[in-house]
Protein backbone atom coordinates (compact mmCIF):
# COMPACT_ATOMS: atom_id res chain seq x y z
CA UNK A 1 0.00 0.00 0.00
CA UNK A 2 2.52 2.58 1.13
CA UNK A 3 4.96 1.19 -1.45
CA UNK A 4 2.40 1.97 -4.17
CA UNK A 5 2.00 5.50 -2.92
CA UNK A 6 5.77 5.96 -2.91
CA UNK A 7 6.04 4.53 -6.42
CA UNK A 8 3.31 6.85 -7.66
CA UNK A 9 5.02 9.85 -6.12
CA UNK A 10 8.28 8.82 -7.74
CA UNK A 11 6.73 8.45 -11.16
CA UNK A 12 5.05 11.87 -11.01
CA UNK A 13 7.74 14.18 -12.41
CA UNK A 14 7.99 14.21 -16.16
CA UNK A 15 11.42 13.38 -17.62
CA UNK A 16 11.80 16.76 -19.35
CA UNK A 17 11.38 18.55 -16.02
CA UNK A 18 14.72 20.27 -15.43
CA UNK A 19 13.96 21.40 -11.88
CA UNK A 20 16.34 19.99 -9.30
CA UNK A 21 15.03 21.89 -6.30
CA UNK A 22 12.02 24.08 -6.09
CA UNK A 23 11.10 25.93 -2.93
CA UNK A 24 7.88 27.87 -2.72
CA UNK A 25 6.96 30.40 -0.07
CA UNK A 26 8.97 28.84 2.72
CA UNK A 27 8.42 30.28 6.18
CA UNK A 28 10.09 29.47 9.45
CA UNK A 29 9.91 30.99 12.92
CA UNK A 30 12.11 30.31 15.91
CA UNK A 31 9.85 31.36 18.77
CA UNK A 32 8.69 34.90 18.00
CA UNK A 33 11.48 35.51 15.54
CA UNK A 34 10.51 34.99 11.93
CA UNK A 35 13.69 33.79 10.23
CA UNK A 36 12.26 33.00 6.80
CA UNK A 37 9.47 35.23 5.51
CA UNK A 38 8.32 33.40 2.41
CA UNK A 39 11.35 32.32 0.43
CA UNK A 40 11.14 30.86 -3.05
CA UNK A 41 13.97 29.32 -4.99
CA UNK A 42 14.30 27.50 -8.27
CA UNK A 43 17.40 25.42 -8.96
CA UNK A 44 17.75 23.68 -12.30
CA UNK A 45 19.98 20.72 -12.93
CA UNK A 46 23.56 21.89 -13.26
CA UNK A 47 22.93 25.17 -11.44
CA UNK A 48 25.47 26.34 -8.92
CA UNK A 49 23.63 28.82 -6.74
CA UNK A 50 25.52 30.87 -4.20
CA UNK A 51 23.32 32.00 -1.36
CA UNK A 52 24.66 35.14 0.24
CA UNK A 53 23.51 37.23 3.16
CA UNK A 54 24.74 38.65 6.39
CA UNK A 55 24.50 36.48 9.48
CA UNK A 56 20.91 36.13 10.65
CA UNK A 57 19.57 36.61 7.14
CA UNK A 58 18.18 33.06 7.16
CA UNK A 59 20.45 31.52 4.53
CA UNK A 60 21.57 28.51 6.59
CA UNK A 61 18.06 27.97 7.92
CA UNK A 62 16.74 27.91 4.37
CA UNK A 63 19.28 25.26 3.37
CA UNK A 64 18.46 23.18 6.45
CA UNK A 65 14.74 23.44 5.70
CA UNK A 66 15.31 21.93 2.25
CA UNK A 67 16.53 18.60 3.67
CA UNK A 68 14.30 18.98 6.70
CA UNK A 69 17.01 19.21 9.32
CA UNK A 70 14.71 22.06 10.30
CA UNK A 71 11.01 21.72 9.62
CA UNK A 72 9.62 24.73 7.75
CA UNK A 73 6.40 26.15 9.22
CA UNK A 74 4.84 26.39 5.78
CA UNK A 75 5.73 26.26 2.12
CA UNK A 76 6.57 23.60 -0.42
CA UNK A 77 9.81 21.85 -1.19
CA UNK A 78 10.18 19.76 -4.33
CA UNK A 79 13.27 17.74 -5.05
CA UNK A 80 13.62 16.48 -8.60
CA UNK A 81 9.94 17.35 -9.02
CA UNK A 82 8.87 15.26 -6.03
CA UNK A 83 6.94 17.15 -3.38
CA UNK A 84 7.98 16.48 0.22
CA UNK A 85 4.63 15.69 1.79
CA UNK A 86 3.84 17.44 5.03
CA UNK A 87 1.03 17.07 7.52
CA UNK A 88 -0.27 19.01 10.47
CA UNK A 89 0.96 17.84 13.86
CA UNK A 90 -1.34 18.02 16.87
CA UNK A 91 0.19 21.32 17.96
CA UNK A 92 -0.73 22.80 14.57
CA UNK A 93 2.83 22.85 13.24
CA UNK A 94 3.89 21.15 10.04
CA UNK A 95 5.72 17.86 10.13
CA UNK A 96 6.79 15.37 7.47
CA UNK A 97 3.94 13.06 6.52
CA UNK A 98 6.24 10.20 5.64
CA UNK A 99 9.66 10.01 7.28
CA UNK A 100 10.69 7.28 4.80
CA UNK A 101 10.17 9.71 1.95
CA UNK A 102 12.24 12.31 3.79
CA UNK A 103 15.05 9.80 4.37
CA UNK A 104 15.01 8.78 0.72
CA UNK A 105 15.14 12.40 -0.42
CA UNK A 106 17.88 13.28 2.05
CA UNK A 107 20.02 10.54 0.56
CA UNK A 108 19.81 12.46 -2.75
CA UNK A 109 20.76 15.77 -1.14
CA UNK A 110 24.20 15.26 0.32
CA UNK A 111 25.10 18.02 2.72
CA UNK A 112 28.49 19.49 3.59
CA UNK A 113 28.56 21.24 6.94
CA UNK A 114 30.47 24.18 8.32
CA UNK A 115 32.01 22.04 11.06
CA UNK A 116 32.52 18.99 8.78
CA UNK A 117 30.56 16.63 11.08
CA UNK A 118 32.47 13.54 10.01
CA UNK A 119 31.72 10.57 12.23
CA UNK A 120 34.65 10.69 14.60
CA UNK A 121 34.67 7.00 15.53
CA UNK A 122 35.10 5.90 11.90
CA UNK A 123 38.15 6.21 9.69
CA UNK A 124 37.86 8.46 6.66
CA UNK A 125 37.23 5.44 4.43
CA UNK A 126 34.49 4.14 6.76
CA UNK A 127 32.93 7.60 6.75
CA UNK A 128 32.66 7.38 2.99
CA UNK A 129 31.11 3.92 2.80
CA UNK A 130 28.76 4.06 5.81
CA UNK A 131 25.81 5.79 4.19
CA UNK A 132 26.16 4.29 0.70
CA UNK A 133 26.20 0.72 2.09
CA UNK A 134 23.57 1.15 4.80
CA UNK A 135 21.25 3.78 3.34
CA UNK A 136 21.57 3.10 -0.38
CA UNK A 137 22.24 -0.65 0.18
CA UNK A 138 24.99 -0.73 -2.40
CA UNK A 139 27.54 -3.56 -2.30
CA UNK A 140 30.40 -2.77 0.04
CA UNK A 141 33.19 -3.68 -2.39
CA UNK A 142 31.83 -1.29 -4.97
CA UNK A 143 31.47 1.48 -2.33
CA UNK A 144 35.04 0.97 -1.15
CA UNK A 145 36.35 1.23 -4.67
CA UNK A 146 34.42 4.42 -5.28
CA UNK A 147 35.48 5.83 -1.90
CA UNK A 148 39.17 5.33 -2.69
CA UNK A 149 38.73 7.00 -6.07
CA UNK A 150 36.95 9.96 -4.47
CA UNK A 151 39.64 10.33 -1.83
CA UNK A 152 42.26 10.40 -4.58
CA UNK A 153 40.26 13.04 -6.34
CA UNK A 154 40.12 15.35 -3.29
CA UNK A 155 43.76 14.61 -2.58
CA UNK A 156 43.62 12.81 0.77
CA UNK A 157 43.86 9.18 -0.26
CA UNK A 158 46.98 8.70 1.93
CA UNK A 159 44.80 9.65 4.91
CA UNK A 160 42.10 7.08 4.19
CA UNK A 161 42.78 5.13 7.38
CA UNK A 162 43.01 8.20 9.62
CA UNK A 163 40.35 9.16 12.07
CA UNK A 164 38.90 12.62 11.40
CA UNK A 165 40.19 14.23 14.62
CA UNK A 166 43.73 13.48 13.44
CA UNK A 167 43.44 15.60 10.33
CA UNK A 168 43.52 19.32 9.56
CA UNK A 169 40.28 21.21 9.01
CA UNK A 170 40.91 21.46 5.29
CA UNK A 171 41.49 17.70 5.03
CA UNK A 172 38.38 16.99 7.07
CA UNK A 173 36.28 19.22 4.87
CA UNK A 174 37.64 17.56 1.73
CA UNK A 175 36.82 14.19 3.29
CA UNK A 176 33.32 15.49 4.03
CA UNK A 177 32.91 16.55 0.40
CA UNK A 178 34.06 13.11 -0.69
CA UNK A 179 31.52 11.59 1.71
CA UNK A 180 28.83 13.69 0.03
CA UNK A 181 29.99 12.62 -3.45
CA UNK A 182 29.92 8.96 -2.42
CA UNK A 183 26.12 9.22 -2.25
CA UNK A 184 26.00 10.12 -5.98
CA UNK A 185 23.66 12.91 -4.92
CA UNK A 186 21.33 14.78 -7.25
CA UNK A 187 22.03 18.01 -5.44
CA UNK A 188 24.80 19.00 -3.04
CA UNK A 189 24.05 21.38 -0.21
CA UNK A 190 26.99 23.34 1.21
CA UNK A 191 26.41 25.13 4.49
CA UNK A 192 29.24 27.66 4.85
CA UNK A 193 31.84 25.01 3.99
CA UNK A 194 34.88 27.27 4.47
CA UNK A 195 33.77 29.40 7.42
CA UNK A 196 35.35 27.20 10.08
CA UNK A 197 38.68 26.89 8.28
CA UNK A 198 41.92 28.71 8.88
CA UNK A 199 42.48 31.16 6.00
CA UNK A 200 45.34 29.17 4.51
CA UNK A 201 43.13 26.05 4.27
CA UNK A 202 40.22 27.71 2.47
CA UNK A 203 41.86 27.46 -0.95
CA UNK A 204 42.16 23.67 -1.00
CA UNK A 205 38.43 23.29 -0.26
CA UNK A 206 37.38 25.92 -2.77
CA UNK A 207 39.46 24.22 -5.46
CA UNK A 208 37.54 21.00 -4.94
CA UNK A 209 34.21 22.83 -5.00
CA UNK A 210 35.18 24.64 -8.18
CA UNK A 211 36.01 21.36 -9.91
CA UNK A 212 32.61 20.00 -8.89
CA UNK A 213 30.90 23.04 -10.35
CA UNK A 214 32.85 22.62 -13.56
CA UNK A 215 31.69 19.04 -14.01
CA UNK A 216 28.09 20.22 -13.93
CA UNK A 217 26.97 19.23 -10.45
CA UNK A 218 23.92 20.90 -9.01
CA UNK A 219 25.00 22.80 -5.92
CA UNK A 220 23.43 25.15 -3.42
CA UNK A 221 26.21 26.93 -1.58
CA UNK A 222 25.66 29.11 1.44
CA UNK A 223 28.89 31.04 1.61
CA UNK A 224 30.80 34.18 2.46
CA UNK A 225 33.33 33.55 -0.30
CA UNK A 226 32.61 36.40 -2.69
CA UNK A 227 35.17 35.16 -5.17
CA UNK A 228 33.45 31.79 -5.43
CA UNK A 229 30.03 33.44 -5.74
CA UNK A 230 31.17 35.79 -8.48
CA UNK A 231 33.42 33.51 -10.51
CA UNK A 232 32.10 30.00 -10.07
CA UNK A 233 28.37 30.10 -9.46
CA UNK A 234 25.77 30.33 -12.18
CA UNK A 235 23.35 32.25 -10.01
CA UNK A 236 23.58 34.40 -6.91
CA UNK A 237 20.79 34.75 -4.41
CA UNK A 238 20.99 37.43 -1.76
CA UNK A 239 18.88 37.06 1.36
CA UNK A 240 18.15 40.01 3.59
CA UNK A 241 16.19 39.75 6.85
CA UNK A 242 14.50 36.49 5.88
CA UNK A 243 13.48 37.55 2.40
CA UNK A 244 14.95 37.14 -1.06
CA UNK A 245 16.38 40.56 -1.73
CA UNK A 246 17.76 39.84 -5.16
CA UNK A 247 18.60 36.99 -7.51
CA UNK A 248 20.61 37.13 -10.64
CA UNK A 249 23.54 36.27 -12.84
CA UNK A 250 26.70 36.79 -10.74
CA UNK A 251 28.70 39.02 -13.11
CA UNK A 252 25.75 41.41 -13.45
CA UNK A 253 24.89 41.33 -9.76
CA UNK A 254 28.42 42.22 -8.74
CA UNK A 255 28.96 44.78 -11.52
CA UNK A 256 25.63 46.49 -10.99
CA UNK A 257 24.12 45.67 -7.57
CA UNK A 258 20.35 45.64 -8.09
CA UNK A 259 19.45 46.79 -4.58
CA UNK A 260 20.99 49.14 -2.02
CA UNK A 261 21.15 46.25 0.47
CA UNK A 262 23.23 44.09 -1.83
CA UNK A 263 25.44 47.05 -2.73
CA UNK A 264 26.02 47.65 0.98
CA UNK A 265 26.68 43.96 1.54
CA UNK A 266 29.40 43.59 -1.09
CA UNK A 267 30.87 46.95 -0.14
CA UNK A 268 31.54 45.53 3.33
CA UNK A 269 33.44 42.65 1.77
CA UNK A 270 35.49 44.80 -0.58
CA UNK A 271 36.81 46.95 2.24
CA UNK B 1 61.69 -14.35 69.78
CA UNK B 2 58.53 -15.62 71.31
CA UNK B 3 56.60 -13.19 69.09
CA UNK B 4 58.26 -14.60 66.00
CA UNK B 5 57.53 -18.18 66.82
CA UNK B 6 53.96 -17.15 67.59
CA UNK B 7 53.69 -15.56 64.17
CA UNK B 8 55.11 -18.68 62.62
CA UNK B 9 52.50 -20.73 64.42
CA UNK B 10 49.79 -18.38 63.15
CA UNK B 11 50.98 -18.82 59.59
CA UNK B 12 51.09 -22.56 59.82
CA UNK B 13 47.55 -22.61 61.25
CA UNK B 14 46.42 -20.35 58.43
CA UNK B 15 48.07 -22.65 55.92
CA UNK B 16 46.49 -25.72 57.50
CA UNK B 17 43.03 -24.13 57.52
CA UNK B 18 43.28 -22.96 53.91
CA UNK B 19 44.68 -26.31 52.78
CA UNK B 20 42.01 -28.18 54.71
CA UNK B 21 39.41 -27.00 52.22
CA UNK B 22 38.66 -23.41 53.15
CA UNK B 23 41.06 -22.28 50.43
CA UNK B 24 39.11 -24.08 47.74
CA UNK B 25 35.86 -22.75 49.19
CA UNK B 26 37.20 -19.21 49.02
CA UNK B 27 38.14 -19.77 45.37
CA UNK B 28 34.58 -20.88 44.71
CA UNK B 29 33.48 -17.76 46.54
CA UNK B 30 35.48 -15.66 44.08
CA UNK B 31 33.85 -17.49 41.19
CA UNK B 32 30.38 -16.79 42.57
CA UNK B 33 31.24 -13.16 43.29
CA UNK B 34 32.39 -12.70 39.70
CA UNK B 35 29.29 -14.50 38.40
CA UNK B 36 26.98 -12.31 40.50
CA UNK B 37 28.83 -9.17 39.40
CA UNK B 38 28.79 -10.04 35.72
CA UNK B 39 25.13 -11.03 35.61
CA UNK B 40 24.22 -7.92 37.63
CA UNK B 41 26.25 -5.73 35.26
CA UNK B 42 24.39 -7.23 32.29
CA UNK B 43 20.98 -6.73 33.90
CA UNK B 44 22.13 -3.23 34.82
CA UNK B 45 23.30 -2.51 31.27
CA UNK B 46 19.92 -3.44 29.84
CA UNK B 47 17.95 -1.51 32.44
CA UNK B 48 20.45 1.33 32.40
CA UNK B 49 20.21 1.90 28.65
CA UNK B 50 16.40 1.86 28.79
CA UNK B 51 16.38 4.27 31.72
CA UNK B 52 18.91 6.55 30.00
CA UNK B 53 16.73 6.57 26.89
CA UNK B 54 13.71 7.41 29.05
CA UNK B 55 15.58 10.25 30.75
CA UNK B 56 16.57 11.67 27.36
CA UNK B 57 13.09 11.30 25.90
CA UNK B 58 11.16 14.37 24.82
CA UNK B 59 8.09 12.89 26.54
CA UNK B 60 7.52 14.16 30.05
CA UNK B 61 6.02 10.91 31.31
CA UNK B 62 9.00 8.82 30.26
CA UNK B 63 11.44 11.35 31.67
CA UNK B 64 9.59 11.20 34.99
CA UNK B 65 9.85 7.41 35.11
CA UNK B 66 13.58 7.57 34.31
CA UNK B 67 14.24 10.28 36.88
CA UNK B 68 12.31 8.37 39.55
CA UNK B 69 14.24 5.19 38.85
CA UNK B 70 17.67 6.75 39.27
CA UNK B 71 16.56 8.82 42.26
CA UNK B 72 15.09 5.84 44.11
CA UNK B 73 17.74 3.22 43.40
CA UNK B 74 20.69 5.50 43.98
CA UNK B 75 19.08 7.03 47.05
CA UNK B 76 18.15 3.88 48.97
CA UNK B 77 20.63 1.75 50.92
CA UNK B 78 21.65 -1.25 48.80
CA UNK B 79 20.93 -3.65 51.66
CA UNK B 80 17.34 -2.46 51.87
CA UNK B 81 16.79 -3.10 48.16
CA UNK B 82 18.28 -6.58 48.52
CA UNK B 83 16.02 -7.42 51.51
CA UNK B 84 13.08 -6.01 49.61
CA UNK B 85 13.73 -8.22 46.61
CA UNK B 86 14.65 -11.35 48.50
CA UNK B 87 12.22 -11.39 51.42
CA UNK B 88 9.60 -9.31 49.64
CA UNK B 89 9.94 -11.57 46.60
CA UNK B 90 9.55 -14.65 48.76
CA UNK B 91 6.39 -13.22 50.30
CA UNK B 92 4.89 -12.42 46.90
CA UNK B 93 5.87 -15.80 45.40
CA UNK B 94 4.46 -17.67 48.41
CA UNK B 95 1.23 -15.68 48.29
CA UNK B 96 0.75 -16.37 44.60
CA UNK B 97 1.64 -20.07 44.92
CA UNK B 98 -0.69 -20.56 47.91
CA UNK B 99 -3.62 -18.86 46.21
CA UNK B 100 -3.21 -20.98 43.08
CA UNK B 101 -2.89 -24.06 45.26
CA UNK B 102 0.47 -25.12 43.89
CA UNK B 103 1.86 -25.33 47.46
CA UNK B 104 0.17 -26.07 50.78
CA UNK B 105 -1.22 -23.24 52.92
CA UNK B 106 1.69 -23.44 55.37
CA UNK B 107 4.45 -24.01 52.82
CA UNK B 108 6.81 -21.26 51.75
CA UNK B 109 8.10 -20.67 48.23
CA UNK B 110 11.50 -19.04 48.54
CA UNK B 111 12.78 -16.50 46.11
CA UNK B 112 15.77 -18.25 44.48
CA UNK B 113 18.71 -16.58 46.22
CA UNK B 114 20.91 -16.07 43.17
CA UNK B 115 18.03 -14.65 41.16
CA UNK B 116 16.83 -12.35 43.94
CA UNK B 117 20.37 -11.18 44.56
CA UNK B 118 21.38 -10.42 40.98
CA UNK B 119 18.04 -8.70 40.31
CA UNK B 120 18.54 -6.40 43.28
CA UNK B 121 22.20 -5.65 42.54
CA UNK B 122 21.45 -5.39 38.80
CA UNK B 123 18.71 -2.84 39.40
CA UNK B 124 21.03 -0.74 41.54
CA UNK B 125 23.85 -1.09 39.01
CA UNK B 126 21.36 -0.05 36.32
CA UNK B 127 20.66 3.22 38.09
CA UNK B 128 24.35 4.12 38.01
CA UNK B 129 24.83 2.83 34.46
CA UNK B 130 21.87 4.93 33.30
CA UNK B 131 23.71 8.05 34.41
CA UNK B 132 26.87 6.90 32.63
CA UNK B 133 24.99 6.20 29.37
CA UNK B 134 23.08 9.46 29.55
CA UNK B 135 26.25 11.46 30.06
CA UNK B 136 27.94 9.63 27.18
CA UNK B 137 25.05 10.31 24.83
CA UNK B 138 25.10 14.00 25.70
CA UNK B 139 28.84 14.09 24.99
CA UNK B 140 28.38 12.99 21.36
CA UNK B 141 29.04 15.88 19.00
CA UNK B 142 25.55 17.02 17.87
CA UNK B 143 26.79 17.68 14.35
CA UNK B 144 27.57 13.99 13.87
CA UNK B 145 23.99 13.06 14.69
CA UNK B 146 22.81 15.75 12.32
CA UNK B 147 25.06 14.39 9.57
CA UNK B 148 23.54 10.95 10.11
CA UNK B 149 20.08 12.42 9.59
CA UNK B 150 21.21 14.45 6.61
CA UNK B 151 22.53 11.31 4.89
CA UNK B 152 19.18 9.59 5.11
CA UNK B 153 19.88 7.19 7.97
CA UNK B 154 16.79 5.85 9.71
CA UNK B 155 16.44 6.19 13.47
CA UNK B 156 17.65 2.62 13.91
CA UNK B 157 20.66 3.10 11.62
CA UNK B 158 21.60 6.30 13.48
CA UNK B 159 21.45 4.39 16.73
CA UNK B 160 23.46 1.43 15.49
CA UNK B 161 26.07 3.20 13.38
CA UNK B 162 26.63 6.49 15.16
CA UNK B 163 25.09 6.62 18.63
CA UNK B 164 25.87 3.19 20.06
CA UNK B 165 29.56 2.97 19.12
CA UNK B 166 30.17 6.42 20.51
CA UNK B 167 28.15 5.91 23.69
CA UNK B 168 30.12 2.72 24.36
CA UNK B 169 33.41 4.50 23.77
CA UNK B 170 32.52 7.37 26.07
CA UNK B 171 30.98 5.07 28.67
CA UNK B 172 33.99 2.80 29.26
CA UNK B 173 35.63 4.86 32.05
CA UNK B 174 32.28 5.34 33.81
CA UNK B 175 31.42 1.66 33.46
CA UNK B 176 34.74 0.80 35.11
CA UNK B 177 33.56 2.70 38.15
CA UNK B 178 30.18 0.99 38.16
CA UNK B 179 31.92 -2.39 37.87
CA UNK B 180 33.85 -1.66 41.06
CA UNK B 181 30.69 -0.55 42.85
CA UNK B 182 28.92 -3.67 41.67
CA UNK B 183 31.71 -5.99 42.89
CA UNK B 184 31.34 -4.41 46.31
CA UNK B 185 27.53 -4.56 46.21
CA UNK B 186 27.76 -8.25 45.39
CA UNK B 187 29.12 -8.81 48.93
CA UNK B 188 25.76 -7.67 50.29
CA UNK B 189 23.87 -10.48 48.66
CA UNK B 190 25.58 -12.88 51.06
CA UNK B 191 22.46 -12.16 53.15
CA UNK B 192 20.37 -14.12 50.65
CA UNK B 193 22.60 -17.17 50.99
CA UNK B 194 24.54 -17.10 47.74
CA UNK B 195 27.90 -18.68 48.56
CA UNK B 196 29.96 -15.83 47.16
CA UNK B 197 33.21 -14.64 48.71
CA UNK B 198 31.70 -12.67 51.60
CA UNK B 199 29.43 -15.48 52.77
CA UNK B 200 32.22 -18.03 52.47
CA UNK B 201 34.60 -15.86 54.49
CA UNK B 202 31.85 -15.39 57.07
CA UNK B 203 31.24 -19.11 57.33
CA UNK B 204 34.94 -19.88 57.61
CA UNK B 205 35.47 -17.19 60.25
CA UNK B 206 32.60 -18.39 62.38
CA UNK B 207 33.27 -22.08 62.22
CA UNK B 208 37.04 -21.82 62.82
CA UNK B 209 37.03 -18.73 65.09
CA UNK B 210 39.79 -17.25 62.95
CA UNK B 211 37.98 -14.05 62.01
CA UNK B 212 41.11 -11.98 61.58
CA UNK B 213 42.59 -14.48 59.16
CA UNK B 214 39.57 -15.06 56.93
CA UNK B 215 38.36 -11.47 56.74
CA UNK B 216 41.89 -10.36 55.89
CA UNK B 217 42.20 -12.99 53.18
CA UNK B 218 38.76 -12.06 51.77
CA UNK B 219 39.72 -8.38 51.89
CA UNK B 220 42.87 -9.07 49.90
CA UNK B 221 40.90 -11.12 47.37
CA UNK B 222 38.36 -8.30 46.85
CA UNK B 223 41.24 -5.87 46.39
CA UNK B 224 42.81 -8.19 43.81
CA UNK B 225 39.53 -8.37 41.89
CA UNK B 226 38.96 -4.63 41.86
CA UNK B 227 42.54 -3.76 41.03
CA UNK B 228 42.89 -6.37 38.29
CA UNK B 229 39.83 -4.89 36.60
CA UNK B 230 41.34 -1.39 36.51
CA UNK B 231 44.02 -2.11 33.88
CA UNK B 232 41.49 -4.13 31.88
CA UNK B 233 39.17 -1.12 31.69
CA UNK B 234 42.11 1.15 30.94
CA UNK B 235 43.04 -1.05 28.02
CA UNK B 236 39.45 -1.05 26.81
CA UNK B 237 39.40 2.73 27.11
CA UNK B 238 42.56 3.06 25.04
CA UNK B 239 41.09 0.81 22.38
CA UNK B 240 37.70 2.50 22.17
CA UNK B 241 39.12 6.02 22.18
CA UNK B 242 41.76 5.27 19.55
CA UNK B 243 40.22 7.76 17.14
CA UNK B 244 40.80 10.57 19.64
CA UNK B 245 44.36 9.93 20.66
CA UNK B 246 47.13 10.58 18.20
CA UNK B 247 48.62 7.44 16.68
CA UNK B 248 52.13 6.86 17.95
Amino acid sequence: MSANVAAAAKAAPSPEDKSAISVRDMRKCFGDHEVLKGISLEAHKGDVISILGSSGSGKSTMLRCINLLETPDSGEVRVDGELIRMKQARDGRQMPADIRQVERIRANLAMVFQSFNLWSHMTVLENLVAAPTHVLKRPRAECLEQAEALLKRVGIWERRNYYPPHMSGGQQQRAAIARALAMNPKVMLFDEPTSALDPELVGEVLRVMRSLAEEGRTMLVVTHEMGFARDVSSKVMFLHKGEVDSVGEPKEMFAKPPTPQFKQFIANFNK
Amino acid sequence: MEFLSDLQAQFSTAYELLAAGWGVQLLWGIAWTLAVTMVSMLIGAMLGSLVAAAKLSPRGGLRFIGESYTTVFRGEPELLIIYLFYYGGTQVLTGVARSTGSIGSTDILNMPSFLGGVLAVGIISGAYQAEVFRGSFLAIHRGELEAARAYGMSAFQRFRLVIMPQVLRLAVPGLGNVWQLTIKDSALISVTGVAELMLTANKAARSTHHSLLFYTVAGILYLVMTSVSTPIFEKAERYTSRSFTRPK
